[in-house]
């Protein structure tokens, strides 16, 4: 399982290594465009999916000691939890559309500062505040151009690198599925729970992905 | 897989230091810390998500109790991590003419 998670290490490194780079040459604009994430909503998931790692790790443990009935209910708190954690990234992305924040030809970093009462989603101290500072990034990079296609880089990375996250995730959900009909048929004992500990190492290292996702995308420049 | 059972109890004081390290990776996100040197906020972030890794690693996935083999193994997958990571940021760092 280690080997595969190795690969799997390569995999997003890459992606952390190409945000590193964007983000050092166009630091204001990424910096400016990692304001407009809702700061609540990724502490929130932070919290939520390290439970889940207790949850997937308590579900380990029983299967180690023989406790069949408390391998099912863990499995079946740390689907819920991972569920949980994708409804919030859902709810996150529909702000992103809303916002026009999506990299596509409708993508528009003014669209909200433009349309008052466009972004029900933005409390209107916030969206003064934005503009302000717009105003102020669109000024420094020379027109609204520049900001646009900076900041479309940096969504860009920002769906690449959480999506990929989420699909992880949902392979992940899959995968509990999956444990979640063997353990209801007892099949996990004290001798036979491999299966258990491999999901369980796969879904840590998923959460070791947002570990580093949530100071890089969402609290870097917050202040 | 080698049979060390990790206690509930240690689950769960890594659990809250975990929930430590994030209220406080939250905290110190709001503050400018770039005032006493440029950068100081990303470095404070990193080894606070550094630290977080870690503990997962050693105790949630049970690193701290493996097989010299599997150490071994996890080892590589950083290593290598950490050549590509420092070899192409070197590069960056290190040429005169503009990547931009």
């Amino acid at each position: 399982m280690w080997l595969f998670l190795s690969t799997e290490i390569l995999f997003f490194g890459g992606l952390f290594l190409t945000y590193t780079i964007n983000r050092h040459t166009y630091a204001d604009v990424f910096s400016f465009s990692s304001r407009t994430i809702k700061l609540s909503w990724g502490a929130i998931n932070t919290v939520v999916l390290i439970g889940s790692s207790l949850t997937m790790a308590m579900s380990v443990w029983s299967a180690q000691v023989g406790k069949k009935k408390l391998v099912t209910l863990f499995l079946i708190a740390t689907l819920i939890l991972g569920s949980v954690f994708l409804g919030i990234k859902g709810i996150e992305y529909h702000d992103k559309f809303v916002e026009h924040h999506v990299p596509g030809l409708s993508f528009d970093m003014y669209y909200c500062t433009n349309n008052p009462g466009a972004c029900s989603n933005i409390s209107p101290e916030d969206l003064a505040k934005e503009k302000v500072e717009l105003d102020e990034l669109t000024k420094k990079m020379g027109g609204e151009n520049a900001v646009n296609a900076n900041a479309q880089l940096f969504f860009s990375l920002y769906f690449g690198m959480t999506g990929l996250h989420a699909l992880h995730m949902i392979i992940g959900a899959g995968l509990l599925l999956w444990l979640i009909k063997q353990s209801m048929a007892d099949r996990f004992t004290p001798q036979y729970n491999t299966p258990v500990e491999n999901v369980g190492l796969y879904w840590h290292f998923v959460d070791i992905v947002w570990i580093y996702l949530f100071p890089l995308l969402y609290l870097i420049d917050r202040h | 897989m080698s049979e060390h059972i990790v206690s509930p109890k240690i689950y769960l004081v890594i659990f809250a230091v975990l929930m430590i390290l994030t209220f406080t990776t939250v905290e110190a996100a709001e503050v400018d810390l770039n005032h006493y040197f440029h950068g100081l906020n990303v470095i404070v972030a990193l080894v606070i998500a550094t630290c977080k890794a870690i503990l997962v690693i050693l105790f949630f996935m049970h690193a701290y109790y493996s097989s010299k083999r599997t150490k071994l193994i996890i080892f590589a997958g950083f290593f290598w991590l950490a050549i590509m990571l420092s070899l192409t940021l070197g590069d960056y760092a290190t040429r005169s003419w503009d990547v931009r």
